[in-house]
């Protein structure tokens, strides 16, 4: 919680959208409105429970929202291009997978390998999609929706009814999930150097303005000289690789691996990203917004459970979310709209 | 756009009139007869001296592929299987779901199978396919989750529901140290099985040696192990001087193990229910998990293959009180509903926890 | 999705290529179709029988039909992912109102109501607000399937009368043709007719084609849009109210998936997903590939893991195929012009 209300501090610089300064404010009130929302859900629930403050709860809440919050980072970077990636949770299935058997066949491997390993599958994955988006020619949707089927099927023949348990890992792997430097948690050290890494990349170096300009309008990002197809690539990789990252983080969380790791939370991250205020069309939104959304989703279903509200709702208010934040982008869009058709009167 | 809010109302109007129309005298809840379908009863007289025939077709249909419960389950199926020399056969869907069950048992009515091992993910919804099947003259033996009794020939019950029931409450008293307050970490709200476990185990609560336990809360992880593992977590937000977490299920019980190991709440809040040795062994060997229990679920298997096998050739039809031999297992006889019950639960500890292994 | 990558979008001066690969992709696809029934017909035990066929054709029902509308809706360039969790909507409601006493009369035509009103609310979102389909329907996706769970939990409601489970489940006359399949005609005979043989399908084309373009030649595009996703919706009910009666089980999960084995079948069927081309012969052929290789494939014990991996494959080659084949032709295209200039 400390670590997302100092990033939101007033004096952070305008964020990582493409539009002109002078609208910077309008968009960072976006960020600000996830962290509002943040703020009022858990003062609320602390309130009705002030436990859910203590040091254990919010620690479990950032290890839940890490993972997370790692293939948000991802997703988001792809959406930016205007592109989508569905396949993410059947990467981290097939990565969780890998590296669980990996790591209990070869007992002695240090854990950089284990996080290597998980991010060369997914990057592997994340380059499938990417050749088939860009050389294929074939929608990202389509694609990613077909890989989606591939790499969970892929998973599911290799493990056959297989499992692997949290007595066949190595303690070093498992204790990986809850070990702390400096008093915070690996897992979450992790999540939060991609977010910071995955911001950085967007919002100061050139690779990042490209992407945001292919994702604002590819046609004239081609002819602006961009490298639409490295940087897509880029794009994808970067997804896939983050989300098989996920899966090895996933691993030494959880313990026990099987086939079905991971089913089904692509739809959680696509929620975390546009929650997050990234748009589907694409150009616009920021990284770390994703991160915040992915806080936010995760913060959502674990105050629901403290609040002892019927686990139910927790799908219906996430959609109910969704919308909201597709409406506050409309919103926000219409109304630079109106403002850019202002200046240009003027000129 | 600017018209068809008028348009709606127009065919909403329209729509609810038609349904005030029928709303009379239709077919509601309590008029409804559910007769139809089932009338293939048990016919054919049961002959005990049949002998088992030989290279009976006997599959097996889990809730669902991929889960290691039921991975063990199945494989003391297959055990049974050859030593019947009989042909083996497992398929199941990757998604507990009822729909993709019936896909499934239709394909097997197919294939003409003599046996088909069944548990069921919905009691009903899988009814009308299984009818199908004995009509076409396959045993529908259920295991693990029974399917609605009149579709199917018998049942096999890993042990009563009294006696888990009883377990449960016992472990959970001694794991508490006596006193204080407990929650139950189940699966789904409707599990059937889980359900009629905690119904025993509150009235076991009543009784006075009980008394200064406390059921605080039933939460349920779905048998989704982050879901479980997450309201394990919130079990101990909302209950801060919680004794001991009761998992009557496997995902619940690993789920909740593995939270409390790595948290503060270890040594303070012991953990007990229903698990897989292999999985709580590093639980229990790092004392987060005193004692758990369980049958074995390999014995279901082979149990509702020789069932099977004996149904298949005659030597049982499924009435009260006809009796088979199964293997290693010795003799069974059939109870009240087709049910046949396997035996007590064992109990595992960090002394005997090594010597089993699934 | 219509303005997802206008660089992506074959340019205009390919288009006579393009109406051949689209012709051919059609016929590909029917001609792939026939091939697989005749060949599982042939090599695997008990594909044609007729108690085989009653399955595929109870199997192929919800897709098919939720396949109709989804067509059109993916020809004018937009996309509804929430037609499973509308069924799953559509399937609790429809046991809570059972458990209530109402009549299986009434509740029908209030599940069909309820799909209905899902679909005015995805239209409303999409045409009143200009939300873009593809966010739209994910959120609806799991605010819809989220409602399903609050009305009936994780509880299954069965005992609806055997008259209605049993038609759904049933033949006609005990023969060899489903019940159901009457119902597939007639719903498919409709929309065919409605898409390839009047103005209002016509302008349906027009809208994928080019949005603005449509709407300045006097289509009424987000009216026309607006009652798709209605109609989707309703569809998407029907199939919900009978999805709970084949199964005899009314559950909040019904259906959970289902949006992309639809999807699939649309895309494989032909239709592009930048709208403005597709055919529902195509689709319905696609439909058909899909159920009779998955079925086929499980007769033959082939896992249910390996039929994820034909579907996905099935998927992205539609697609692919056909990108190859124009990018080839048009090799070859240019080929000859070159060398006709060079004589």
């Amino acid at each position: 919680m400390t670590v997302t209300s100092d990033r939101s501090a007033p004096t952070d610089a305008p964020l990582g959208a493409p539009a002109p300064k002078r609208f910077g404010g309008l968009l960072k009130t976006r960020e600000l409105g996830i962290v509002l929302a943040l703020a009022l859900l858990v003062a609320y629930t602390a309130i009705d429970n002030p436990r859910f403050l203590s040091g254990q709860s919010i620690r479990d809440n950032l290890l839940n929202t890490a993972i997370l919050a790692v293939m948000a980072t991802g997703q988001a970077v792809v959406v930016i291009t205007r592109n989508i990636d569905l396949s993410v949770g059947s990467v981290l299935g097939i990565s969780a997978f890998a590296v669980a058997t990996l790591m209990s066949n070869n007992q002695d491997l240090p854990m950089i390998v284990a996080l290597l390993a998980g991010l060369a599958v997914g990057a592997v994955a994340g380059l499938v999609n990417g050749v088939l988006v860009r050389y294929g020619k074939v929608p990202a949707l389509v694609v990613t929706l077909g890989t989606l089927y591939i790499y969970r099927g892929i998973t599911y023949s290799w493990a056959g009814g297989s499992q692997v348990n949290a007595d066949e890992l190595p303690r070093h792997f498992l204790t990986f999930a809850n070990d702390s430097i400096l008093g915070i948690p690996w897992l979450v050290l992790i999540a939060l150097v991609v977010v910071a890494a995955g911001s950085v990349m967007m919002r100061n170096y050139r690779v990042g303005r490209e992407l945001y300009a292919m994702g604002s309008s590819p046609a004239a990002a081609e002819l602006a000289g961009i490298k639409v197809a490295r940087n897509l690539l880029g794009a994808f990789v970067l997804s896939g690789a983050l989300a098989g990252l996920a899966g090895v983080l996933y691993a030494a969380r959880f313990g026990t691996v099987d086939a079905a790791a991971g089913t089904g939370l692509e739809l959680n991250v696509v929620a975390a990203v546009v929650v997050g205020g990234v748009a589907v069309f694409g150009g616009s939104g920021s990284v770390w917004g994703a991160a915040l959304g992915a806080l936010l989703l995760t913060v959502i279903g674990s105050a629901l459970a403290v609040l002892d509200i019927n686990q139910f709702w927790q799908q219906a208010i996430v959609g109910a979310l969704i919308i909201l934040a597709i409406c506050a982008d409309r919103l926000v869009a219409v109304r630079i709209a109106r403002s850019l058709r202002k200046r240009d009167a003027h000129v | 756009m600017l018209r068809s809010p008028r348009t709606l109302l127009s065919v909403t109007s329209a729509a609810l009139l038609v349904a005030g129309l029928t709303a009379c005298g239709g077919t509601t809840k309590d008029s409804a007869s559910n007769t139809g379908g089932d009338s293939n009863q048990a016919s054919a007289a049961a002959d005990p001296n049949a002998a088992i025939k030989e290279g009976l077709k006997i599959a097996f249909l889990p809730k669902q592929l991929n889960n290691p419960y039921t991975d063990v389950e199945v494989g003391g199926g297959k055990v049974a299987v050859e030593e019947l020399k009989g042909e083996y056969k497992l398929v199941g869907p990757n998604d507990a779901s009822a729909s993709s069950q019936v896909s499934y048992i239709n394909t097997l009515i197919q294939q003409q199978q003599d046996v088909i091992v069944v548990a069921a993910n919905d009691p009903n919804a899988v009814c009308p396919s299984l009818n199908q099947a004995r009509a076409a003259k396959i045993k529908v033996i259920t295991f693990d989750s029974d399917a609605s009794k009149d579709c199917r020939d018998a049942f096999i019950n890993q042990a009563t529901t009294q006696g888990i029931g009883e377990s449960l409450a016992k472990m959970a008293l001694e794991q508490a140290g006596g006193e204080g307050e407990i929650a139950v970490l189940s699966a789904t709200p409707n599990a059937t099985n889980q359900n009629s476990w905690i119904e025993v185990m509150k009235t076991e609560l009543k009784k006075p040696e009980y008394a200064k336990l406390k059921l605080v809360k039933v939460a349920y992880g779905n048998d989704d192990d982050q879901k479980s593992f997450q309201e394990a977590q919130g079990l101990l937000q909302s209950y801060p001087n919680l004794k001991a977490i009761v998992a009557p299920t496997t995902v619940g019980i690993a789920a909740a193990a593995r939270y409390i190991s790595s948290s503060s709440y270890k040594g303070k809040v012991a953990v007990t229910g229903l698990g897989l040795p292999n999985q709580m062994r590093e639980y229990v060997k790092d004392d987060t998990v005193k004692k758990f229990a369980l049958w074995n679920p390999a014995d279901i298997g082979y149990l509702a293959a020789f069932a099977g096998a004996a149904m298949a050739s005659g030597k049982v039809t499924g009435a009260e009180g006809e009796k088979f031999t199964a293997g290693k297992l010795g003799e069974y006889t059939i109870g009240a509903d087709g049910e046949i019950v396997l035996g007590p639960p064992t109990e595992f500890t960090k002394e005997n926890i090594d010597k089993f292994n699934f | 999705m219509s303005d997802i990558d206008l660089g992506k979008r074959p340019s205009a001066n390919r288009s006579g290529a393009l109406k051949s690969r689209l012709t051919s992709w059609d016929s590909i696809i029917l001609v792939l179709t026939g091939l697989v029934l005749v060949i599982a017909s042939i090599s695997v035990d008990n594909f044609g029988t007729s108690r085989n066929f009653t399955f595929m054709v109870l199997d192929l029902l919800p897709i098919i039909l939720i396949a109709l509308p989804m067509t059109m809706i993916i020809v004018t360039g937009e996309i509804d992912l929430s037609v499973a969790s509308t069924l799953g909507l559509t399937s609790s409601m429809m046991g809570w109102l059972w458990n209530q006493g109402l009549s299986i009369e009434t509740i029908i035509p209030i599940c069909v109501l309820i799909g209905a009103i899902c679909g005015v609310v995805n239209g409303f979102l999409i045409t009143g607000l200009g939300l873009p389909s593809l966010a739209v329907t994910i959120g609806t996706l799991a605010l819809y399937r989220g409602l399903a769970f609050v009305v009936l939990g994780d509880g299954a409601v069965a005992d609806f009368p055997w008259n209605y489970t049993g038609w759904v489940t049933g033949t006609i006359g005990g023969g060899a043709v489903p019940n159901v399949l009457i119902l597939i005609v007639a719903l498919a005979l409709i929309f065919g007719i409605v898409q390839h043989a009047t103005p209002f399908g016509r302008s349906l084309y027009a809208i994928g084609a080019n949005a603005q373009a449509a709407h300045f030649s006097g289509i009424r595009v987000a009216r026309t849009k607006f009652w798709l996703y209605v109609v989707s919706g309703a569809v998407a009910g029907l199939v919900g109210v009978l999805w709970t009666l084949r199964y005899s089980s009314a559950r909040a999960d019904n259906g959970a998936g289902l949006e992309l084995a639809v999807v699939a079948a649309v895309l494989l069927g032909g239709v592009s997903i930048f709208g403005g081309k597709g055919s529902l012969p195509g689709v319905l052929a696609g439909v058909v590939l899909l159920t009779a290789l998955q079925n086929a494939l499980r007769l033959e014990d082939v896992s249910g893991q390996a039929l994820n991996i034909v579907t996905g494959s099935l998927l992205v080659l539609s697609v692919l195929l056909p990108n190859v084949t124009t990018a080839v032709r048009g090799n070859w295209h240019r080929r000859k012009l070159r060398q006709a200039s060079a004589r």
